[in-house]
């Protein structure tokens, strides 16, 4: 370095363009990383979707696609029903209290997590780290499940088990039951998925 | 600005052109700089292959990358369609993308053993930091790059990786959800994730990669080489010729680009034998369920990232609820020795008991997915710190204690084991085995400045071990 005694005034200014640029710098960067953002597009591609479930046999599945994610309809059979009392001891939120305005909406805030106990709409991503789980309909002992498996679903991802409520079993990855989405009946047999009443 | 030269008016033209460059370009200066007078030690074994190795593949990736973005379609009703078209209809497109793809594979392979180059020889130390600092980082950029350009086929893996992936950021508090929908641009994985994974894997990330290879470079030629017995070849103390070169070292062109086309012949004979009879290597290079378009109805049976990632996929998955009682004991006991058994001043030692039972209420009060999310991140970053956590008087394994031999070794069969898990489905056991397999991993990183000091080392001669040959 020099012994040239520094120059204040010049110091300060350099500091201020310094600081001026720097602001500049970030407000061009706003428009960059506003791109990342869902597009009006995007956006606009959430409309509720329309089920006619009257095909559907108890036991059976059938997955609707709404905003882009797997919506599941289960007609479960009253087995199924009945082995929701068995799994409540090993779940980790039975009664659906956890982010209840995120992923129960309030006519599914029961046991089964439905409007009608045997028709069971859920949005089929994990709530771990959003795969698909699979279903596990079959009870009893088979790989990546416990010997006492009443029905259910796995995902396949990392192990978390769900039963046929879509509620979470304890010390698993996914830390939330099932996502519900907004639904409700326009007749007896046709579903709205995506809207409900109060909306 | 360097002195003009002159030259005879009688050189031959060759001779006035180079001068000419030189006048205006330092051409044959960073020519000596980094080949004919960079002086490497003699004593390199094959371990010092993987280095150029890397270079090469890094060109193979390039040269190739360039050729299929000719026909590639970053689409999401395309992509996997102009895949296939690539492989069938594009004359010899099957084997660019196949030499794409199995070099993606290959650069792991050969990065990986250039890293435990350096870990057992001690490479990253003392004045090699930031040589190993850069490299940590070409590692970090190769993952990001592997994990996008894993997304362009489009197919089942491609897909729901990547939904896994981003949504591994969702789990950050507060900020989580909204970080993942500015990542994939859509609520879920869609078109325009898959746009931008395209431009960041074919433009972004590469130019900041050719940087941090050039920065490596740069470092490493700055200190010069380590070698396989870490002892110093320019030190002031070592022995130098008449024209002050090291007695130890050879210029690295044309010894050591000689000894490096041996390394090249043997990793092309292998490569090609990949690529022409094993290109899916059973489906560790290229997944089976790719080869079925994405669906974002159905996730595949079983999902697992490509095999170079599955070590800390392991880890990922090893932290469980349970986990977390076992994590925060561990928080807890390194605050308690930080406390009662070292002299570090009151304050700080406040400080530390202060901070670990904070983390604690954390770890207890955020989800275990998070706290996945930090062991696998913090997987890698640890790697960053190791200059500064081996405290070994010695720096090459030959004269570390022979229990350091075991502790590597211990800890190249837990990475394997750990990749292994990752490979696999789900199951009670394997959790098990890679939660202890986890604790190794962090343990062996974390406690290495105690037990890199444990041990008589072995004399460390002054010279290099070499025989002529």
């Amino acid at each position: 370095m020099s012994d040239t005694p520094v120059d204040t005034n010049k110091r300060t200014w350099l500091i201020a363009s310094t600081c001026a640029g720097a602001v500049g710098g970030v407000a061009v960067a706003v428009p960059f990383v506003s791109t990342f953002q869902p597009s009006e597009k995007a956006k606009a591609a959430g409309a509720a979707v329309e089920v006619d479930i009257s095909a559907l046999k108890p036991g059976e599945k059938m997955t609707v696609e709404w905003r882009g994610k797997p919506v599941w309809i289960v007609k479960r059979t009253p087995e199924q029903l009945e082995s929701l009392n068995k799994t409540e001891a090993q779940l980790a939120d039975p009664k659906s209290e956890r982010k209840p305005s995120e992923l129960t909406p309030v006519y599914a805030r029961n046991q089964a997590r439905s409007i009608k106990p045997e028709v069971f709409v859920a949005v089929g991503i994990c709530t771990h780290l959003g795969c698909s789980p699979s279903d596990k309909f079959q009870t009893g002992a088979q790989p990546s499940l416990p010997d006492d498996w009443n029905g259910g679903f796995l995902c396949p991802c990392h192990g978390s088990t769900f039963d046929i409520a879509g509620r979470v079993f304890k010390n698993k990855p996914a830390p939330d039951n099932l996502e519900i989405p907004p639904h409700m009946y326009l007749s007896d047999t046709k579903l709205l998925i995506g809207e409900d009443k109060k909306a | 600005m360097a002195e003009f030269k002159e030259i005879s008016p009688d050189a031959s033209a060759g001779e006035k052109l180079l001068n000419w460059v030189d006048n205006r370009f330092p051409a044959s200066k960073l020519y000596k700089e980094h080949l004919s007078e960079y002086y490497a030690p003699k004593n390199f074994n094959f371990w010092y292959f993987f280095g150029s190795l890397a270079l090469l593949v890094l060109v193979i990736q390039i040269v190739t990358g360039i050729f299929l973005v000719m026909h590639y379609k970053p689409d999401a009703n395309l992509a996997f369609g102009s895949v296939e078209y690539i492989m069938r209809d594009v004359p010899w497109g099957w084997l660019i993308r196949y030499m794409h793809s199995t070099g993606a594979s290959a650069f792991f392979i050969v990065v990986y053993m250039h890293m435990y180059r350096g870990l057992i020889y001690g490479s990253y130390r003392k004045p090699r930091e930031l040589v190993w600092v850069f490299g940590c980082a070409i590692f970090l950029c190769l993952m990001a790059e592997a994990f996008m350009g894993y997304l362009l086929p489009w197919g089942q893996m491609s897909y729901w990786g990547a939904q896994v992936i981003v949504n591994l950021f969702a789990a950050v508090p507060f900020v989580g959800p909204d970080l993942a929908l500015l990542i994939r641009g859509d609520y879920v994985v869609g078109d325009a994730t898959l746009n931008r994974f395209f431009s960041f894997h074919v433009i972004a990330v590469p130019l900041v990669l050719l940087g941090l290879v050039v920065a490596h470079i740069i470092a490493l030629h700055e200190v010069g080489s380590n070698n396989p017995d870490g002892v110093e070849i320019k030190g002031p103390n070592a022995p130098k010729d008449a024209n002050g070169h090291p007695l130890d070292g050879v210029p690295f062109h044309p010894y050591y680009t000689v000894h490096d086309i041996l390394g090249v012949s043997g990793f092309l004979l292998v490569f090609s034998a990949v690529i022409f009879f094993a290109p899916e290597f059973g489906g560790y290079f290229l997944e089976y369920n790719n080869f079925i378009p994405a669906d974002p109805l159905k996730t595949p049976l079983h999902i697992a990232p490509v095999w170079y990632f599955t070590p800390f996929y392991s880890m990922l998955r090893a932290i469980t609820s349970e986990m977390m009682y076992v994590l925060i004991a561990c928080v807890l006991a390194g605050a308690y020795f930080g406390a009662a058994k070292t002299n570090l001043p009151k304050v700080i030692k406040a400080g530390v008991v202060g901070a670990a039972v904070f983390v604690s209420l954390l770890m207890l009060s955020i989800d275990a997915k998070f706290w996945g999310v930090v062991v696998m991140g913090g997987a890698v970053v640890i790697l960053f710190f190791l200059p500064w956590l081996d405290n070994c008087a010695v720096k090459s394994i030959r004269y570390r204690p022979d229990w350091h031999k075991y502790m590597y070794g211990v800890f190249v069969v837990n990475f394997i084991v750990l990749a292994y898990l990752g490979v696999q489905p789900p199951s009670a056991i394997g959790e098990r085995v890679s939660q202890v397999g986890t604790l190794f991993y962090f343990g062996f990183f974390l406690l290495m400045p105690m037990w890199s000091q444990i041990g008589a080392t072995k004399p460390v001669p002054d010279r290099v071990t070499f025989t002529p040959h």
